[in-house]
């Protein structure tokens, strides 16, 4: 079944690929789907998850299940604040939450093409250190040490970076820092982004939507390296 | 009475409070805790007197809502906390949960009957009309008596009322001694002897512990609602969503429906009529998803029988006249955009994608929904009997606000539907006021 759904994807997304607002327009196959039932998604997710035009929605195909069902839950229960979202998921049971994140959790559609970037050598450079690296002096651990070689994310709750344009991930590491987005304690991103300057946060962005993604983009296993911080989502 | 003056000037202030009061009677979404969340009554599963009573409590506490307005959503059932926005500052839920310091954990069941009955509090407060103490004091003293046995079966949470924000003058309780006057009429619901047992049954629920009337009666100028426009919709204020008339087969009027696509809406959300979304959605998960298939046949039957008042003709075919570039807009959108799922004659797929053609929530006078779920789409609650709901995606950030305005104008006149054409200003308005 899996692989079947994934062949689907490969397929829907090679025809739809040649327009791109196509990927924003409903359509499935069968009424009585996983498919159908998640087209209230597709005009910002994208019809796999992929991502859509706009920079500020994030592509959700193939992070990890349970960091998917951290945020739907959150903006179900308001602790996560963005109204559309809010709006779309109030009243929705946690089981129905559940399967739309193993749903665009399975996914695994093509990458959108890169955004040219406006930034410049030494912020590139700046973020290169801080995702691969860190900053000791800041106690900032790299970004990979959590989210992956390939910023791929960690199961169950460390989400993909990679395929994500600069707008969006300022825009989440700026509200981590002033306290607008939290995760389960211990909130182990809170402790990272109120150590990022707003030029870290710029350089991190910029560098990262430059990254190809790995032929690979799924998750890392749990556990396979040990964490830099305790984080309640990994729990 | 010896300072007439006073007297006048707190009229006054009072239909200002009635409005104030009717805005607080509807609260956002609550983005609510699921239904098992809710904390289990204690002694279930045991059949003595006491549980027996305790369970009925629990189910006319959900026919009652409660849960939705005394719980903060990201706190404990029942502990209040809840702002409740109004023009005149915030009000604030009451934690009703036993615990003897700030919740009811001291109070009787005669208290308690008192409050539903009167809108009076135990210490002789008025309580304000955000309380629907205005359909409760329908409730039998029995019913009363068993949501007030579970209420007290909780675990108590210490969590101390948080003071209202009501600005001078409208934080003088006194002054609701006139909304009163004006718009409160105590008493037990009395059956009606010429109807049969399952109207009798439906409209106890509906009018009283359903509380139907706050939203889908109009507000007058004065804030409250009269009698005589029961059920004829309205606006609800602070929500942009518009209640629809349920006596007019223009609007939401269910004389033409089957009792099983009633009793669907209700219970579980989607039929083949029509699908509910945003506060009809809150009140199907938090409340009348619960409701047992017996009580949701007697609301049917009292809702079908509901007398038609149809205020206004058909719109004259004039009225309904639309430019065919509009037309033509439309039907490009809708085709393009919409048929996938509401098919492209406007038969949807029921009950998971509803039908438009024959929708009169599509065809009714106000727009305001329509437009609303073309901008930001929506989902159905998900309900005991249909847990996983199929949703419709937002489309403010893909069509402007002429493409809105026609693919609404094309749905609404469209397949011998009886609409009016929309027009861009009325979704720029909207959209205006609608999160983003």
């Amino acid at each position: 079944m899996p692989r079947r759904l994934l062949a689907c994807a490969a397929l829907a997304l090679a025809a739809g690929t040649s327009i791109a607002q196509d990927e924003a327009i409903p359509r499935f196959k069968q009424v009585d789907s996983m498919e159908a039932r998640v087209q209230g998604c597709v005009t910002c997710h994208g019809h796999e998850g992929q991502g859509t035009r706009s920079g500020y929605f994030p592509r959700i195909a193939g992070k990890p299940a349970g960091y998917l069902y951290n945020q739907l839950v959150a903006f179900r229960d308001g602790t996560r604040k963005y109204a559309p979202m809010n709006y779309l998921v109030a009243y929705l049971p946690d089981d129905y939450l559940k399967q739309m994140a193993q749903h665009y959790a399975k996914l695994r559609p093509a990458f959108a093409p890169r955004e040219p970037s406006t930034a410049d050598a030494a912020t590139i450079d700046r973020g290169k250190t801080l995702v691969a690296a860190g900053d000791a002096s800041k106690q900032l651990p790299a970004c990979t040490s959590c989210h992956g070689a390939g910023l791929t994310g960690m199961e169950p709750g460390v989400p993909g970076l990679v395929g994500l344009r600069p707008a969006y991930i300022a825009a989440q590491l700026t509200r981590w820092r002033v306290g607008e987005r939290r995760a389960a304690d211990p909130d182990c991103m809170r402790r990272i982004a109120l150590r990022l300057s707003e030029g870290d946060i710029a350089a991190v962005a910029a560098y990262m939507s430059l990254q190809d993604p790995p032929a690979d983009p799924s998750p890392e296993s749990t556990n396979l390296v040990r964490m830099p911080f305790a984080c309640g989502s990994q729990r | 009475m010896r300072h007439p003056l006073l007297v006048g000037v707190a009229a006054i202030v009072a239909i200002g409070l009635g409005a104030a009061a009717w805005v607080a009677m509807h609260p956002g979404p609550l983005p609510a805790p699921p239904a098992a969340a809710m904390p289990a009554a204690k002694g279930a599963g045991r059949t003595d007197a006491t549980t027996k009573m305790i369970e009925r409590g629990e189910y006319l506490a959900r026919m009652g809502d409660c849960v939705a307005c005394h719980t903060e959503p990201t706190s404990h059932a029942f502990a209040g906390g809840r702002a409740m926005a109004t023009p005149f500052g915030n009000l604030y839920t009451s934690n009703i949960t036993p615990d003897d310091e700030y919740g009811i954990g001291l109070w009787t069941a005669d208290d308690f009957y008192r409050m539903m009955h009167t809108g009076i509090s135990r210490d002789g407060t008025l309580l304000y009309p955000a309380m629907p103490f205005a359909q409760y004091t329908k409730v039998t003293r029995a019913d009363s008596d068993a949501i007030f046995a579970y209420l007290q079966s909780l675990i108590p949470v210490k969590q101390k009322n948080r003071p209202h924000e009501l600005r001078f003058p409208f934080n003088k309780r006194e002054l609701l001694v006139g909304w009163r006057t004006l718009y409160f009429r105590q008493g037990e619901y009395q059956p009606d002897p010429s109807q049969n047992a399952q109207w009798n049954r439906g409209a106890y629920l509906v009018e009283g512990l359903g509380h139907c009337t706050m939203c889908h009666t109009a507000v007058n100028m004065l804030g409250g609602s009269k009698e005589s426009k029961e059920f004829e919709g309205g606006m609800i204020p602070n929500q942009n969503w518009y209640a629809p008339s349920l006596t007019s087969n223009r609007e939401a009027g269910l004389g033409d429906w089957s009792l099983k696509d009633i009793g669907d809406l209700l219970q579980v959300g989607i039929s083949h009529r029509a699908t509910v979304y945003g506060p009809m959605a809150e009140v199907v998960y938090n409340s009348l998803q619960y409701m047992n298939d017996e009580d949701t046949a007697a609301m049917a039957v009292y809702l079908k029988a509901l007398p038609k008042r149809d205020a206004d003709a058909l719109p004259p075919s004039s009225a309904r006249l639309v430019e065919p570039a509009v037309m033509e807009s439309g039907q490009k959108t809708y085709l393009r955009q919409c048929a996938v799922c509401h098919h492209s004659e406007g038969k949807g797929y029921p009950p998971h994608y509803p039908p438009l053609a024959g929708n009169q929530s599509i065809t009714m006078a106000s727009p305001v929904n329509s437009i609303r779920m073309v901008l930001n789409g929506g989902y159905p609650p998900g309900t005991r009997k249909n847990s996983r709901p199929h949703g419709m995606p937002p489309f403010a950030h893909l069509l402007k606000d002429d493409e809105v305005a026609a693919v609404i104008t094309y749905i609404r006149v469209a397949w011998n539907n009886t609409g009016t054409p929309v027009t861009t200003t009325q979704v720029n308005d909207l959209r205006k006021l609608l999160p983003e």
